[in-house]
């Protein structure tokens, strides 16, 4: 099928405008984290189990810096729909699910990243830290755009595959989740630690919980992308599992996780543990995105560039 | 030494040690991706070796370059798996236990619980305790005359079990797997080429499992009519297939042929076995007309050398007929070399392929003519001469020039060599595993076991009314989630408030 060139144009459109409107909201993320007072103390408990029956959070004057922390979320919002738009228009210019390369592949990544963000921002009073979850967001579209950067075109004959849309689909989506525990895990090591260096961070437990949830929600989802892509490989290559270098380090970072979730039931791993565990498997899948896809050689090394 | 074993069991079944065991998996499974593998591609290791000296050596003897056929791989996961064993029977244990178990008794002082709400009341113990019976309907229940204790979520513990169980399943299957699995690739002629999985012999490599000798391989037979293969403008591929027939189970004994469409993704299964189209190159033909007037064709396989252009390489052996003096005859044996492409690009002389299609393909071909050295009992590649003989000036190169189709090259001696034409081969591979279906049922399991343990919480509620001198009653409400509090507080909250009827406060 040929490939619709204004469409793909306005794909490429949409996705600098959507880089732009995050940058614009990171810079009111920060901001808010800046300039906003440290969180108070019921705040910080709210969606945290707190054992009280109140309302939620009284009603009170909304500062200056929060102002700003709300513009910078309504932009986050709005980014997200113009990166959405985005993909749209790349599968249509291309016909075809739009994540049959790298680009394409970090975009939905981001994508479920952002919306990631955007569900936990109603959930916890966190949105001031959207700056340091958007900053690797932006970093990761940044370099999608740019060195990653591939025209709209068909895939390979191994890639024609209804597979193609559920595996790298729900893959990418999981990765992208999981990016959000990474950062939440790096800020809880900051946090917890004796002397208060970051009065301004939500507090350990909210972060901590932050970094559960998401992992919970993304783990049998990233273990029914590798399943996926194992039918797949049934499939396409003659075997469902063959120590491919990416089958390789999906599997590492799956046992990676899988022991951060065993870590938070264990006494002495708990908190601290379980966070490195957790940073530790956003390191691999940043490794298995870049090194694996772009240094070494391997089946998935065409689904590179 | 009871307590001894009794010590290490406990040891190796505790969470810690199952920790431990899961980072080390996780470390022992990276060199694997990091470093080349024999499984994979073993010239690879080969020259890794070769360039990094004893270092090379020294990582060849402690089987970095096959880590997932290691010892020390295999130590770390039946440690893993043992612990896992161990972890699972008390828990099962318990669980069938806690099944038929009743909630717990409430406990003295509710008000230390993680959650907790009271409130004074006009109503007697026995209308709060009726309303706490309705408003936890559907949880698992212990009401005695002031109290209600009640647990949900037993669903959790289950999904767990599913889970772990599934993986012990998942890799038993898997390790029968590569006992009985085999794994062979041939090339075959697309131009009505058979092939049959008969034995090791016809195949060009074979993998077998530890428990498969080759003598019993699921009996089939394909025959490759025709390949085709689309491209891009620029040279990429869309898409590749090749129909084929074939033959199996009772087929072979009737001689019925049916027919198949062999695709990139869509392998041929057939009797549990799978047929996979893997790659595809070019064969061209040659005609070599001798000095006294006899005629040799033949076409093989030449081995592609760009992935992008299909430029292939290779090498087309002759005998000279009739001569019976093998003295004599490897004096005078002939081979073509060269390069084929597909579409030629010429620069002045020098011969390249622009694009993978067959568009009046030409070949740079150099003769050789001499002793190939192909009797000497050493298996030689197909694709090349072996040019130990060109060294030893047993074997010279007699003529170059690029050919057209149907042109040919005349040698000193009044040997003509003629480029006829040019025919697909593809790449085949057989592919048998018997118990892949139970590793896919396994995995499924997997996912769901996954799944419900994960969203389910296991929590529990107290309710106690207690009369007060002035006649209202002190209604208490305790929550308590036993794994994760996460996501508790909102149900507490509104289970709380049926309990304690605050919706109009």
């Amino acid at each position: 099928m040929p490939v619709d060139e204004t469409l793909a144009t306005y794909s490429d459109w949409l996705y600098r405008s959507a880089l732009g409107v995050y940058l614009f909201a990171i810079l009111l993320y920060a901001v808010e984290q800046a300039f906003a007072r440290a969180p108070r103390k019921a705040e910080a408990l709210v969606g945290a189990g707190a054992p009280v029956l109140v309302d939620a959070e009284p009603k009170r004057d909304v500062s200056k810096p929060e102002r700003v922390g709300r513009m910078g979320a309504a932009l986050t919002v709005l980014g997200a729909l113009l990166h959405l738009a985005s993909l749209v228009m790349r599968g249509l210019s291309a016909g075809r699910a739009p994540w049959g390369n790298m680009y394409e592949y970090m975009s939905l990544l981001c994508l479920a990243a952002v919306v990631t963000w955007i569900v936990l921002m109603a959930k916890f009073p966190i949105r001031r830290l959207g700056a340091f979850v958007l900053t690797p967001i932006l970093v990761l579209l940044f370099l999608g755009g740019t060195v990653l950067y591939a025209e709209s075109a068909p895939v390979q004959p191994a890639l024609r595959s209804y597979w193609l849309v559920i595996h790298v689909s729900v893959i990418s989506i999981s990765s992208g989740v999981l990016l959000i525990p990474g950062v939440t895990s790096i800020l809880y090591l900051l946090k917890d630690s004796k002397s208060d260096r970051f009065p301004k961070l939500p507090s350990a437990d909210v972060l901590d919980r932050m970094s559960y949830r998401t992992t919970v929600l993304a783990f049998p989802l990233f273990t029914a992308g590798i399943i996926c892509g194992a039918i797949w490989a049934e499939a396409a290559w003659g075997r469902f599992w063959g120590w491919d270098p990416k089958e390789t380090v999906a599997f590492v970072s799956w046992v990676v996780y899988a022991a951060y979730l065993h870590a938070r039931a264990t006494a002495g791993w708990r908190g601290r543990g379980a966070a490195w565990i957790n940073v530790v498997g956003f390191a691999l899948n940043v490794f298995n995105l870049f090194f694996i896809n772009l240094v070494t050689t391997g089946l998935h090394s065409y689904a590179g560039l | 030494m009871i307590a001894f074993l009794r010590n290490t069991w406990r040891g190796l079944t505790s969470m810690r040690t199952a920790l431990t065991l899961l980072f080390l998996l996780a470390l022992a499974a990276m060199p694997g991706a990091l470093l080349p593998q024999l499984s994979l591609n073993a010239a690879k290791v080969d020259e890794y070796v070769a360039q990094h000296g004893w270092w090379g050596r020294f990582l060849l003897k402690l089987g970095f370059f096959e880590v997932y056929a290691t010892p020390w791989f295999a130590a770390i996961y039946l440690l893993l798996f043992t612990s896992l064993v161990g972890c699972l029977l008390p828990r099962t244990w318990e669980y069938f236990k806690q099944m038929r178990a009743k909630p717990v008794l409430t406990p003295r002082n509710l008000s230390r619980m993680p959650h907790h709400a009271q409130a004074v009341l006009d109503v007697t113990p026995e209308v709060a305790v009726g309303r706490a019976k309705k408003a936890l309907r559907g949880w698992r229940m212990d009401a005695g005359d002031d109290t209600v204790s009640a647990e949900r979520g037993y669903l959790r513990e289950t999904g767990n079990l599913v889970f772990h169980f599934a993986l012990l399943g998942l890799l038993v299957s898997f390790a029968l797997g590569k006992m009985f699995s085999y794994e062979g690739q041939v090339i075959v002629q697309a131009n009505g080429g058979q092939f049959c999985n008969g034995g090791i012999f016809n195949y060009d490599s074979f993998r077998p499992g530890l428990r498969v000798d080759g003598t019993d391989l699921t009996p089939f037979c394909v025959e490759i009519g025709k390949f085709s293969a689309e491209y891009l403008e620029n040279g990429q591929p869309v898409g590749y297939q090749a129909d084929i027939r074939y033959q199996s189970g009772d087929d072979l004994a009737a001689n019925t042929w049916r027919p198949y469409t062999l695709q990139v993704n869509h392998p041929l299964r057939t009797g549990g076995d799978r047929l996979y189209l893997l790659g595809h190159g070019y064969t061209p033909t040659f005609t070599v007309t001798f000095p006294n007037g006899e005629k040799r064709t033949q076409g093989i396989q030449w081995l592609p050398s760009d992935q992008r252009t299909l430029a292939s390489e290779g090498a087309t052996k002759f005998d000279p007929p009739g001569v019976t003096d093998s003295e004599q005859r490897r004096k005078n044996q002939i081979a073509v070399t060269g390069l084929l492409a597909p579409t030629p690009l010429l620069h002045g002389n020098i011969l390249n392929s622009k694009f993978p299609a067959l568009n009046n393909p030409m070949v740079a071909v150099d003769v050789y003519r001499g002793d190939l050295g192909v009797d000497d009992g050493r298996g030689q590649s197909i694709f090349s001469i072996d040019m130990k003989m060109v060294e030893q000036g047993r074997l010279q190169k007699v003529a170059r020039k690029n050919l057209a189709l149907g042109e040919e090259i005349a040698l000193d001696d009044g040997t003509k060599v003629r480029f006829d034409s040019v025919s697909d081969w593809v790449s085949l591979q057989v592919s048998h595993d018997p118990t892949q279906g139970y590793v896919l049922a396994f995995a499924i399991l997997i996912i769901l076991g996954l799944g419900v343990s994960l969203t389910v919480k296991r929590r529990r509620v107290w309710v106690r009314a207690t009369p007060r001198d002035d006649g209202r009653t002190l209604v208490e409400v305790g929550g308590l989630a036993r794994t994760d509090q996460a996501g508790y507080g909102e149900e507490f909250t509104r289970l709380a408030r049926a309990v304690l009827n605050e919706e109009k406060s």
